[in-house]
């Protein structure tokens, strides 16, 4: 596991989601209302839409496009919709948003 | 454990339905790799009609896109064709030099059009209408010829030949027999037809036989046996299909008219399966999907060794896919000496239904006019059910509308393996084991559990008749009419708006708690429409939540589909100056704008505008946001108006721009378009505006509840009025009566019509004193607004949080 440093926790507004780039990933980091913090892909499985632009709601995002409900968890789209997007490991380490990029993979798209 | 190799052959409907299937069944034991022709993945064939007709784009028929693939680990060759397959050595062969062995292969190759070999057919501008590629070619057609000639009289052509009407060409049907869609129809209903396309504008040749296409290079048109001619730059064959069947045949696989499959879709082939048109049982080859996905489902429970019933063949319904034009046609619809037939022809309304019986059993029917009653005579027909006095009541329209037990007692009849959504394969097993233990009320509830009537919706009646049959006397028959927000609540929008005033509400969460929200912060539905109805009711005391807010009204520019924006800044009423028109362009030039084009609103659109370029962007336009994104006053149209026009009789231009500048940024439920012409030749298209003024000689006459769009209605005459001052104060009355009643999302033409003209009238134009509170109100709302584009340029923290990305270093 490869991490990142993507800053202080107050840079991530509550209740919406920011863009991050780290090794050619467009990464969707959201802070939620009970101070959480979730990394998805940003991109719907449906027609590629930005996550990071949806709302939020709970631990869920509402893609911007067309409406899919996307648990940012475990990134499993909600019923009736199918399909899933890659989630990222997230640490909060005093107040520091940590995000993780597992190795190997890293290794691959790097 | 190794996996088995599964190959399918045919990227289409058929296949990757029968795939999906075995997805469904929780798939162990295949590795999955398919082979299409086709460049693209599996899309919907049949609404390819839809796309020609410019009711949808291609991207919108997509069923399973690229990545769906990748996530179900399925290799996909498109653009690769199988063209041999050795059943000895399990192998099959492509064109492009790719071999593939299989331990099962399914073989879902579909058809092909039919072309008449007539001399000529091989001229330019002569197609067939079956994939993506036809449809672009005849929309490329389109765009420089005049004359289209559609061969063929059936169901694909008339949606051929609808789709090119709409693409503005001179269309013409030529069909060999005396009646259109003779298969499904019998002669009434087919005339009715015939009378009801032509006055749509098509062109009919019945009865004619063609003998040669005609034309050097291009066709130029056709010649018939009758000697007679029609000239022609483009032509259609839409005769029919044959199943695609050279490479089974050529495999030494059994072919009959189509590969010969058994009840469980097997060919005489071990491993090797056929599903949809390319297969034949018991002599039947069929060409519409439900047979195709029931076939489907067959074969994937075969082929993971769940045990099944066999396919024992299918019932088939039509239904012509030509807007203005409902036809529904399902099993035998010829009178025969052994039938007798229910029939209603109502030549006023256009109304023909027919339902044939034979042994007291309903065996088909024809509907045409009228379709609501489709869904319940197609299960009607496929279970062959007794005619009743019951039936025959409600078919004379005798019965009680609705939720009547005739229905009930009619769903309670069918097998739970019966297919009650036919887009989304939900059967009535799924639906009331969903009723029963999820515990869903509603259609609703029903289609976001299940995904019945997610797609046409033609099944809703048959499922609030599942759920009035399930839930008996619990369910609420007039709550089918009252729709909830949004699943989170069982309340409506106007109870909802109540309950804000009444227990004086002003936080979102404050409403979700005291209301007794069933999720924790809302949803997409419910939380933009909560955020606007606490601004309205409000204006002072609530703070606007962002984040409740829909992405174009959160960085207040419009989204596109590859993820870019786009700007329109404000012009009022339409005017602009060389001096904002050069800034303009040098903003479109240094940030590399991929468009600019003129909008309806008469304004510009900046187009493929990415994300952290909006705030310089709006910086250096320095024009105040158009609000083309969001649920607000949008633009007021003008025309040119007495200043110039020989014609005007008003000043139309400085109308619109006081009355754009008044009430410009303001919230609504829905957008509002508005417009000034200076006379009653209307060229600002004021009848239908949300809100369109008429100049006349000596005063202004104002429309409302027009619209131009989705629900097009020509707007009702409001009042007239002598001054500027009383158009301004009508506008603001009906616009603030409009923002207190009208539901979140609802346009005005739709609330119009619920509140009625004559309400509003009273409200708005006869109660001065109501007039001047709605005045009051408005101007309250008014005070709050600012424009956004000014604040996000001066407000950095916003810009960095809401515009641009995070910068992250490595640990």
């Amino acid at each position: 596991m490869k991490r990142y440093r993507i800053g202080p926790i107050e840079s991530l507004p509550v209740q919406t989601g920011r863009v991050v780039y780290i090794e050619n990933r467009e990464i969707a980091v959201f802070r939620l209302s009970n101070g959480e913090v979730q990394a998805v892909e940003n991109r719907c499985p449906h027609k590629g839409g930005p996550l990071a632009e949806g709302i939020v709601s709970g631990n869920y995002v509402f893609c911007p496009l067309h409406d899919r409900k996307i648990n940012l968890k475990d990134g499993l789209v909600q019923k009736p919709d199918i399909g899933c997007v890659r989630t990222y490991p997230v640490e909060l380490i005093e107040g520091t948003v940590i995000l993780g990029i597992p190795v190997k993979e890293a290794a691959i798209s790097g | 454990m190794n996996k088995k190799k599964l190959v399918l052959i045919g990227n289409g409907m058929a296949g990757i339905n029968t795939i999906e299937h075995i997805l469904k069944l929780g798939n162990e034991r295949y590795d999955i790799t398919i082979f299409g022709s086709e460049p693209h993945p599996n899309y919907n064939r049949i609404l390819l009609s839809s796309v020609l007709a410019g009711n949808a784009e291609m991207d919108d028929i997509i069923l399973n896109n690229w990545n769906w693939y990748e996530e179900n680990n399925i290799r996909l060759y498109a653009g690769h064709t199988v063209n041999r397959i050795d059943t000895e050595n399990k192998l099959v062969y492509t064109d492009t030099g790719v071999c593939e062995p299989y331990d099962e292969l399914i073989i879902a190759t579909g058809s092909v059009p039919f072309i008449l070999p007539l001399p000529g057919a091989d001229r330019e501008g002569v197609i067939a209408f079956r994939d993506i590629k036809d449809c672009e070619t005849m929309m490329e057609a389109a765009k420089r010829y005049k004359k289209a000639v559609v061969i063929g009289g059936g169901l694909l052509g008339l949606e051929a030949a609808k789709g090119l009407l709409n693409l503005n060409m001179e269309v013409a049907v030529v069909h060999i027999s005396d009646y259109l869609m003779e298969r499904q129809l019998d002669s009434t209903g087919s005339e009715m037809l015939r009378a009801e396309l032509e006055r749509q504008g098509m062109k009919f040749l019945l009865s004619r036989q063609t003998e040669e296409i005609l034309g050097d290079d291009r066709v130029t048109g056709l010649r018939f046996k009758d000697g007679t001619s029609v000239e022609a730059d483009l032509v259609v064959m839409a005769v029919g299909i044959r199943p695609s069947v050279q490479l089974a045949r050529a495999s030494d696989i059994e072919v009959n008219r189509g590969i010969v499959v058994n009840d469980y879709m097997e060919t005489n082939r071990p491993h090797v399966y056929a599903v949809g048109e390319c297969a034949e049982h018991q002599g039947i080859v069929y060409g519409l999907v439900a047979p195709l996905y029931e076939q489907g489902a067959v074969l994937a429970k075969r082929l993971c060794g769940v045990e099944t019933a066999p396919y024992k063949g299918s019932v088939i319904s039509t239904k012509l896919k030509v807007s203005g034009v409902d036809v529904f046609s399902a099993g035998e619809f010829m009178d025969g000496p052994d039938t007798r037939s229910i029939r209603i022809h109502d030549e006023w309304n256009g109304v023909y239904k027919k339902v044939l019986v034979r042994n007291n059993r309903i065996i088909g029917g024809v509907l045409f006019g009228d379709t609501n009653e489709s869904s319940r005579l197609f299960q009607w027909i496929r279970n062959r059910a007794e005619m009743t006095p019951k039936i025959h009541a409600s078919l004379l329209g005798l019965a009680a509308e609705g939720n009547g037990s005739g229905g009930a007692d009619t769903v309670a009849d069918l097998d739970n393996e019966e297919i009650i959504c036919g887009c989304n394969g939900v059967s009535k097993g799924d639906i009331v084991s969903a009723i029963q233990e999820k515990g869903l009320t509603t259609v609703d509830e029903v289609k976001g559990c299940t995904g019945a009537s997610r797609s046409c919706g033609g099944c809703k009646p048959l499922v609030t008749q599942l759920l009035g049959h399930a839930l008996g006397d619990e369910f609420d028959s007039a709550g089918i009419q009252k729709e909830g927000i949004c699943p989170c609540t069982p309340l409506t929008h106007d109870e909802v708006v109540a309950a804000i005033r009444e227990k004086q509400l002003t936080h979102m969460r404050e409403v979700m708690h005291v209301l007794e929200w069933n999720t924790e912060e809302g949803c997409s539905k419910c939380r933009p429409a909560l955020n606007y109805y606490l601004g309205m009711v409000w204006p002072e005391a609530y703070a606007d939540d962002r984040n409740s807010r829909f992405v174009n009204e959160k960085v207040h520019a419009n989204i596109q589909k590859d993820g870019t924006y786009s700007v329109v800044p404000r012009m009022y009423g339409g005017v602009t100056s060389p001096e904002e028109l050069r800034r303009i362009a040098d903003v479109a030039e240094k940030y590399q704008v991929r468009m600019i084009k003129v909008t309806g609103g008469q304004r510009l659109d900046l187009l493929g505008v990415s994300k952290e370029n909006l705030p310089q962007i709006w910086e250096e336009l320095g024009m105040p946001s158009g609000y083309a994104y969001a649920k607000a006053v949008r633009t007021v149209k003008t025309c040119v108006g007495e200043t110039f026009c020989r014609f005007g009789t008003q000043d139309s231009i400085q109308m619109g721009i006081d009355m754009e500048k008044k009430y410009e940024r303001l919230n609504t439920p829905a957008k509002v378009k508005m417009a000034v012409s200076a006379c009653p030749r209307n060229c600002a298209e004021s009848g239908i505006k949300d809100l369109g003024i008429v100049g006349v000689d000596g005063g202004w006459e104002i429309f409302v509840g027009g619209n131009g769009g989705v629900n097009l209605r020509k707007g009702g005459l409001l009042c007239k009025v002598k001054t500027r001052e009383e158009v301004l104060d009508i506008t603001g009355a009906y616009l603030q009566y409009y923002r207190e009643t009208g539901q979140y999302g609802e346009r005005t033409s739709e609330w119009v019509e619920r509140m009625g003209l004559e309400h509003i009238k009273r409200v708005v134009v006869d109660d001065k004193e109501g007039r001047k509170l709605l005045l009051q109100r408005i101007d309250i709302a008014l005070a709050q607004l600012v424009d956004p584009w000014e604040e996000i340029v001066r407000d950095a923290g916003i810009r960095e949080t809401m515009f641009e990305e995070i910068k992250a270093s490595s640990l």
